[in-house]
Order: C-alpha cells, then structure tokens, then sequence
C-alpha cells in the first residue's frame, strides 16, 4: 500500500494532538538539559499549521509539507522552528508533484529532511539531537521495506524510539544541552523524543489508511 | 506561581505595548512581528539589529533608541525570535547603508538570524552579522555550541549603536563589534531558578543553601553547583574566571560591568561591585568605567554576573557618547 497525501495531512493533525497532549512532559524534558520551552513552542507552530491546513485541498506533499514547513519556521523560533521547518521543506521538494509514494520513495524524502537538517545544525548521529530519533527510523523504513509497508513502519517506530531512549546516556554536543557537559548524560533529548512522535504520527496515519 | 499577568500567551506583546507607550517618543513597536524600532528611524545610517528571546528585559527592546539599537526582535519567553521576525524588522528600519546583526551565541538565535540575513541577501540588501560569545563559563570546542552571549551583549550594543550614530559604515561597525567581542568577558552566578510563565514552575531546583555558578541567562545550568559563599568569595571565582581568559592584565583600563539577573536587590549588587573594585585594584586593573544594574536578566532569577570589557581610547569615548532608550540614558 503507498503512502498517500490524505495520510501525510492525518500525520500532521496527529503530531499536533500528540504534542498538544505531551507539551508538557516535552517542558519537563527541555528543563532538565535546556531551556524549558520545546513542547510549548512545538504547541504553538502545530496549533498555526492546523488553522493553515484547515480548509485547504492539497494535490501533492509538496504543497502540504511547504506550508507546514513555513508555518514552523515563522512562528516556531528557537532551534526547532528552523530544523523541523528545514526538515519538512526538503521532504516536500523530494515529493513535489506526488500524492501517493512507495514507502522506499517516502524514507527517501525523509532522508533529504534529515541531511537538511543535519547541515544547517551541524550535528551528526550521537550528538544527543532529533538526528538520533530520525535517523534509525528511515533506516528501519528501508530495511524492512521487503517485509511489507506495515512491518517497515512499525519497525520504524520502535528503531526511532530505540534512538529516543539511546539519547539518554549520551553527551549533549549540540543545543543548549551542550553547555551542560557530562550533566547532559542520564537525560532524554526532548528534540528526539518530538522526533519519535512524528515517526510514530506517520505510522498510525499510514495504518489507518 | 504568582506573577503580574493577565494571559501566559500575551506576556510579551503586552509588555511591549506597556513599553511603546511609555516611550513613545523613543520607541514604536511593529506589533504583529513583535519588533521594537526607533521612533525617529534616521536615515541614511547602518541600521544595528539585536534580538532574541524575551525574558532578559530590558535587553533588547529596551536599547533601541539614539546611539544604541535601531530595532530589536523580541522571541518568545527564552526562544529566538523566527526569521520572520528578523527579516521584517531588518526591512523596516534598513537605511539604505547596511544592516548589522548582533547576535547571542545561541544555536537558535544564531540560525534564525542567519536565515534572515540570507533573505535579505537575496532582496540586494548587505547584512552582517557577529555573534557574541563572552561567557567563559562555558568550554569552546567543536563539542558544543560554543560560549554564550552574556552580559558582554548589552556592551557591544552601546558602543557600536554609539559608532553607526556617529556615521560609521557597515565595514567599520563590523570590525568593530568583533573587535569589541575579542577584548569582552563575562560570567555569572544564580543564588535561585527562574519561574517562565508558560512552564509556571522553576526552570530547574536549586535547594535554599546552595548557589550555581557559571550559569547562563535562560537557567541553562552553569559550571558547579556550590555550597553558599560570601559575596567576595564569589566575586574572587567569577572575576578569577574572567580575568584570567582574555587575559586582562596590571596596567589594563577595563569597563566593569555589574549585572542583575532580575531578582537581585541594588543593595546586594552595589556589595558585588565593591568586592569587584577590591578584587581588580589588588590585581593592578584600573575600573574607568562602569555600570552596575539589571540590564540582562533572566526573569525573575537571583543571581549576577561580572562582565569585564578592556577599554582603549575608541571604546572609551563610544561608552561616553550620547545614548537615549528606555534603559540607559546619558550626556543627552
């Protein structure tokens, strides 16, 4: 079964209810190792993404993931609002002109997102960053692909939120959480752990059809 | 928690409203991007641009004015403003000779300010931009963000806001700011956490006899935490600190900079700022000038830092030049 646009759209409304419900745990995280303000601002960009979606027909992911993608970035700030922003540009340039993908194309798309943002933060696999959640989850994608859309998905899933959790005992080198040093370590990334929920918004979207 | 507010969502604009009618003949506030601009917006001079996220009053919104900034982009509560914010509030006050970001040493700050500057490159717009990073409490290396920008900001304001005043162009301001940058350095302490309004709880816990040093101003946690100690006693590690990196040495002029993190009584910064004079007369460095006050805060934190800045004739004179905003006001 492809990957198609109306699931893309049902991941976004996912994303925004899933932090809408655990802004809070996300503060808690960003407390611990930052600045207290990661599910409050994520909050904010995906409650103005829904009122910029509302209503609107979209044909193709590029058309979807553009808006999304400057929605974030202009109300977001910080570090997530260009990340995420950059990360949802690229994936909609890779599918502009598509409204239904394999979910080979899709890791693909989400593979662009991901060097995108690794580029403009500087950060690498290990750094203790969103990098950590997402990048498990599109090798699983691939991986698993053979196996069937659902089984990659769901290997997805539990790949990003192997990385979640791995991001725990690592040190902080990127972010505000770097200032922390060794502090950083024994702390969940919350930037990985919001990464961790889009993996698993796009796979419940894709496993409601 | 208790605190003077109506809604936790209208805490910023709210306050920049309270703060253009106040000062209405210093400041306008470009409401929907939440950007401060100077009323009288002269032209042609380079336009000097600050920003970040509020929460550290009154920087920024609160040096916008004669000879000092001539916009500043108020974020959220602790998170950089968006590079829509910066972009617009570099096209509103761009005078035709140029536009300098100053920028905190902060990965967001640094990639929205970055972004923006890359638009207004696009637009035939010259933009620079430098980044400060005076906070020695943190280690620089290709491991972490690199060092904060602390109290050294608010220096780095005045004086180059003083030198665009006077006619500088862009090259010049630039040069300068680095310049200034290299010769600045800070660091600073918290006796207690910072309450954001939207968390509506202490950033991070801080039992009542213990003190954290080397913190930054978003209640990033600092260096060590530490059993409470005296106020000279704390003066002689951070100025310790300070002194020893740039290094500033006998025989040096400095500007010597006392800062209120918000919750820190006048009386309590006054007794910092005498331990400091101690503290740099026994080492042969000579204050010629000074501040001593809240300017970059972090909410309602207890605590301050020390920042030192070596002066030179230039930097002097750009310090004695004539500011008017809504924070510092001298010779005008």
């Amino acid at each position: 079964m492809a990957f198609t646009i109306k699931m893309a759209r049902a991941a976004v409304e996912k994303f925004n209810a899933v932090i809408e419900e655990k802004k809070e745990y996300l503060t808690d995280l960003d407390s611990a190792i930052g600045d207290a303000d990661h599910g409050i601002n994520m909050n904010r960009g995906m409650k103005r993404i829904i009122d910029k979606i509302q209503g609107k027909d979209y044909a193709d992911f590029g058309g979807l993931f553009r808006d999304v993608a400057m929605t974030i970035m202009s109300v977001v700030g910080g570090s997530a609002g260009p990340l995420y922003g950059t990360f949802f540009m690229k994936l909609g340039q890779k599918l502009a002109g598509q409204g239904e993908v394999s979910v080979e194309e899709f890791a693909a798309a989400m593979g662009d997102g991901l060097s995108g943002v690794m580029s403009l933060g500087k950060s690498a696999v290990g750094d203790k960053t969103m990098v950590d959640a997402i990048d498990p989850a599109i090798n699983a994608l691939k991986e698993h692909a053979p196996e069937g859309d659902a089984a990659a998905w769901d290997a997805a899933v539990a790949a990003a939120e192997g990385g979640m959790k791995g991001t725990i005992p690592m040190l902080a080198r990127r972010g505000r959480s770097s200032y922390l040093g060794e502090r950083s370590i024994g702390h969940q990334d919350p930037g990985a752990t919001s990464s961790y929920y889009l993996v698993s918004c796009l796979r419940d979207a894709f496993a409601e059809g | 928690m208790k605190k003077l507010i109506n809604n936790i969502d209208d805490v910023v604009t709210e306050s920049l409203a309270g703060m253009w009618a106040a000062h209405p003949d210093l400041i306008k506030v470009i409401s929907e991007y939440s950007v401060v601009a100077r009323a009288d917006a002269p032209k042609p001079k380079v336009a000097v641009i600050s920003g970040g996220g509020s929460g550290h009053e009154p920087m920024h919104g609160g040096f916008v004015g004669y000879g000092m900034l001539d916009a500043a982009c108020a974020g959220a509560i602790f998170t950089s403003p968006t590079l829509e914010q910066v972009y617009e509030g570099a096209k509103a006050t761009n005078g035709g000779k140029g536009v300098l970001f100053l920028v905190k040493n902060y990965t967001g700050d640094v990639m929205n300010f970055q972004m923006a500057a890359d638009m207004l490159k696009a637009d035939g717009v010259e933009v620079e931009q430098v980044v400060v990073n005076d906070d020695v409490a943190v280690k620089d290396s290709t491991w972490t963000a690199g060092r904060r920008g602390v109290g050294g900001t608010v220096i780095i304001e005045k004086l180059i806001g003083a030198y665009a005043q006077a006619g500088a162009s862009l090259a010049e301001v630039k040069e300068l700011a680095e310049r200034v940058n290299a010769n600045v350095r800070s660091m600073g302490m918290a006796l207690t956490s910072c309450v954001p309004p939207a968390a509506g709880k202490p950033i991070f816990d801080l039992p009542d006899d213990e003190i954290e040093l080397g913190i930054g101003i978003h209640g990033e946690p600092g260096r060590e935490r530490v059993k409470q100690k005296t106020s000279a006693e704390i003066v002689e590690y951070m100025a310790s600190a300070v002194v020893s990196d740039l290094p500033f040495k006998e025989g040096d002029e400095v500007l010597a900079f006392v800062n209120g993190m918000g919750g820190t009584p006048l009386i309590e910064l006054f007794v910092v700022y005498n331990d400091l004079k101690k503290f740099l007369d026994g080492k042969g460095i000579t204050i010629a000038r000074n501040l001593v006050g809240n300017y970059i805060t972090s909410l309602d934190m207890q605590g301050c830092s020390i920042t030192l800045l070596k002066l030179d004739s230039q930097t002097k004179a750009l310090w004695d030049y004539p500011v008017h905003t809504p924070a510092l006001r001298w010779g005008r």
